[in-house]
This record gives C-alpha cells, sequence and structure tokens, in this order.
C-alpha cells in the first residue's frame, strides 16, 4: 500500500509541477462548451435544452485528451517497466494512476462544470444532480481511458486510435450521466440513473484495473 | 480442445467439414432465398417489407454470434497462447464488422417505410452502432503495431472488454422501451415462444442456418489462406537463408 500511495503522490506532484497541462484540458472543457452557442445559437430555450449534452460531450472529449499522459511519459523513459519488474501488483500501479488522473482531470473538470452550465442557461434545479452526475461518472470515464491508453501504447496513430477505442465505451455513461440531469429538471426522480452510473462505476473498478495491467504487461514484454 | 490448438491437425479437421458446410451453405441458400423473397405470404401489417428482416435478423445474429466467437477465441489466445484462436478471431472481424454493417442497412431500409425514418435512436440501433464501432477499433488496433504479436494481444484484450457490450445489446429491449419492437423471440421454458406467424419463421430460421454455414465456410477459407500465406514466407525466408549461406559474404 505503501507503493501505491508513493506513486500516487508522485503523479501528483508531476501534475502540480507541470499544472498548465491540467490547465490546458480545463481550457480545452470550455473553450469547446463555449462553441456550441455559436453553433445553434444564443437563445436561452435551446442552450437550456442541451445544456446537460454539451456538458457532458465537452468533458468526455476533454478527458480523452488527458488520456495520453496517463503512460506513455512512463512508458517512453522506462519508468513503467521499473514499475511493473519492481514485483509490485500490476493492478496497484494501475489503480495508483487512475486515481492520478482522475484527481488532475476528472475533479477540475466537475468544479469547472456548474460555470460553464450557466453560460449554457441549464435550469437552476440542475446543477446539483450535474455535479453528482459528473463525480459518479468521471472515475468510469478515467477507468476505461487507462485501459484504452495501456492498449495503444507504441502503436502508429495512438492518440486517434485511442478515441476510436475508447469513446464507444462511454457511451453508457453519457446516456446515463444526462438522463439524471434531463430527469431532475423535468422533474422525474434521478436516483435511478445516478444508481446506474454508479454500478457502471462499480463494474468498471472491477474489470478495467486487471486488464489495464495486462495490457501494460503486454507492452512492456 | 487443446488438440486444435496445432494448425496442422485443425487444417486436416477443417478440411474435412468444409465440403459439407459448403455444401449445406448452398443448399439452404437455395431453400432459402425463394421462400423468404418469393413464396412466404406478405405479414398482416409490415406488407412486403417483412422480407428485409429476413436478412436483416440473420445479420443482427451473425454480428453477435461472431462478437462472441472473437471474444471466445481472444480468451483461448490470451490463456493458452493458441495461435489458430488469434487467427480464427482475426479473421473473423472483418467477417463481424460486414454482418453489422449489412444489419445496420438493412434496418433502416426497413425502418423508412415503417417508422417513417431511415434512423431512430433507439437502445437496439444504439448498441448496434456501438458494435459495429467497437469490430472498427479491434481491427484498426489489430493492426497499429509494428509487432503483430503485440497488436494481436491488445486487440484480444479489447475483444474480451467489449464482449460487455454484448449482454448490453442483448437486454438493452428491456432497458430502455423505445421505438423499437420488443425482442421477437423469447426463450420460455416451454421452448421457443414467438409472436411471429409459422409461416414466416420457417424462411428465418432458413436464412439464420444459411448464413451461419456461409460465415463458417468463410473462415474455413479463410484461415487456410491465412496458413498457407505463412508457409509462404517462411520458405522464402529459408529460401533467403539458404541462399545467403550458399553465397557467403566476401
Amino acid at each position: 500500500m505503501s507503493a501505491f500511495s508513493a506513486l500516487l503522490s508522485r503523479d501528483l506532484r508531476l501534475a502540480l509541477r507541470q499544472s498548465a497541462d491540467s490547465l490546458t484540458v480545463i481550457a480545452f472543457f470550455a473553450i469547446a462548451t463555449v462553441l456550441f452557442p455559436f453553433g445553434v445559437g444564443p437563445e436561452a430555450e435551446v442552450l437550456s435544452r442541451i445544456a446537460a449534452g454539451v456538458v457532458w460531450v465537452a468533458a468526455l472529449l476533454a478527458a480523452l485528451l488527458s488520456l495520453d499522459r496517463v503512460f506513455v511519459v512512463d512508458f517512453e523513459d522506462g519508468t513503467l517497466d521499473q514499475l511493473i519488474l519492481n514485483g509490485q501488483s500490476t493492478v496497484l500501479v494501475v489503480l495508483a494512476k487512475v486515481l492520478a488522473h482522475w484527481l488532475t482531470t476528472g475533479v477540475p473538470l466537475i468544479i469547472m462544470s456548474p460555470v460553464l452550465a450557466v453560460t449554457l442557461q441549464l435550469p437552476s434545479e440542475g446543477y446539483g444532480v450535474l455535479v453528482l452526475a459528473l463525480l459518479l461518472g468521471t472515475p468510469t470515464v478515467s477507468l476505461i481511458g487507462a485501459l484504452g491508453a495501456a492498449l495503444v501504447l507504441g502503436a502508429r496513430r495512438g492518440g486517434v486510435l485511442l478515441s476510436l477505442l475508447v469513446l464507444p465505451l462511454y457511451i453508457p455513461v453519457l446516456i446515463f450521466g444526462t438522463a439524471a440531469i434531463e430527469a431532475t429538471i423535468t422533474g422525474m426522480p434521478s436516483q435511478p440513473m445516478l444508481s446506474i452510473l454508479a454500478g457502471l462505476a462499480l463494474i468498471a473498478a472491477a474489470l478495467c484495473p486487471f486488464a489495464t495491467a495486462a495490457a501494460l504487461r503486454q507492452a512492456a514484454e | 480442445m487443446h488438440k486444435f490448438a496445432n494448425p496442422t491437425q485443425f487444417m486436416r479437421i477443417a478440411n474435412a467439414i468444409y465440403p459439407w458446410i459448403a455444401g449445406l451453405c448452398l443448399i439452404l441458400f437455395a431453400a432459402a432465398i425463394p421462400i423468404a423473397l418469393v413464396f412466404s405470404p406478405p405479414d398482416y401489417q409490415q406488407g412486403e417489407t417483412v422480407r428485409i428482416m429476413y436478412i436483416h435478423v440473420s445479420s443482427a445474429w451473425l454480428m453477435m454470434m461472431i462478437y462472441g466467437i472473437i471474444a471466445a477465441n481472444s480468451a483461448m489466445f490470451l490463456i493458452w497462447r493458441h495461435p489458430m484462436a488469434n487467427l480464427a478471431a482475426r479473421a473473423s472481424a472483418p467477417m463481424g464488422a460486414t454482418f453489422c454493417a449489412l444489419a445496420l442497412v438493412t434496418g433502416m431500409l426497413w425502418g423508412q417505410p415503417m417508422w417513417g425514418t431511415f434512423w431512430v435512436w433507439d437502445a437496439r440501433l444504439t448498441s448496434t452502432l456501438i458494435l459495429f464501432f467497437l469490430y472498427i477499433g479491434y481491427i484498426a488496433l489489430s493492426d497499429a503495431f509494428e509487432d503483430s504479436e503485440r497488436g494481436d494481444k491488445a486487440a484480444a484484450i479489447l475483444a474480451l472488454v467489449g464482449s460487455i457490450n454484448v449482454p448490453i445489446i442483448h437486454y438493452s429491449v428491456e432497458w430502455w422501451n423505445t421505438l423499437h419492437q420488443p425482442s421477437i423471440m423469447k426463450a420460455s421454458s416451454e421452448g421457443i415462444d414467438s409472436s411471429v406467424h409459422p409461416s414466416l419463421l420457417l424462411p428465418l430460421f432458413l436464412m439464420m442456418g444459411a448464413f451461419t454455414m456461409f460465415y463458417f465456410a468463410l473462415l474455413v477459407l479463410r484461415l487456410r489462406s491465412e496458413l498457407l500465406a505463412a508457409k509462404i514466407r517462411n520458405a522464402r525466408l529459408s529460401q533467403i537463408a539458404g541462399h545467403a549461406a550458399a553465397q557467403p559474404a566476401e
């Protein structure tokens, strides 16, 4: 467990010292969201109708852009080989990496999302559930994303390939994440959707680290 | 199961059953195409467009079955390192993607007269589309590496992860109750309980059998050519090696 916390604090320290990386992802999240009013027009009723979906899609794309940081640097300078060979469980390495990615990407996205939702005229009752849905959904995004990032290590056109692999797997999260917000806005209970989001996160947490560890071991072979 | 891991052993059995598969495929198609497209009665609600369903359901059946075969073979490849399992998975992927595309296209052609639109965002259509993307991702990932073995293994892991999506397709009808019809066939305790009239079921089953045999026949052909290509590669390599040995560098 001390290896886990050591790796986590190392990754967090690295992210803090290169905080421009995290800020770039947040800036992308903002600019991608801001593009939509230009695309569909500034009418408040149109924007408030699509606000939940736009915030979710932009958050997924922003998270996707950040995924190459998860393993590539360690893969290229040989740190990853050391992490796999040092006798610690590779699954633990993966979990530390995923948690670091979520803390440096998922959490800033969640903090930023209500601000962007304001610019899109999201109805006032939707903000709490927006944050809650992102809280339950972004761990799945990090878990699946880390798997994709591990699979494409060393591949040609890795970035484009990563989006092709990962985005289809994000669709259930997107469906239930936006459905929870829509339900609240229309006066329905959002709890079933949030439960399903939590369930997806649990399934991803149970399966993805093992698959990611297997992919990492093959990439390092 | 393990004796099929040997390519020679596998191909001996595969070549022995190939004429039977191919023959059965031809017979089934010869029966299914006239019955499905000409002789079977039109549906009382859907009219003649019901004939699209024979192709559509058969393609949808194959796209799911082939994904299951890819996932099972990927598991065998990762666990026991069977080279034949890997070859079978990779040879199946383009066929699965094609049947998936066929299911989507025939579904759209059927949806236009029935629902008045080519595309609706309901659960089953959407998960079929996701499955199509999974196929494309699998094929792209398996070809993305200089070292083909790395591509094999990465794609095998992706196939296993993606196989979680196949049950989602199956249960999506129950999850989201939308425009798409509920599944026409439900397995119940008394066997197959179907809301489809038997006169429409016969051509459907014939067509599904024909499609399935078609897939297996193509799979044997693809595996055979894949192994022959590997043999030619090896023969060329040993020829070059022999050539180099006969004329040592000066």
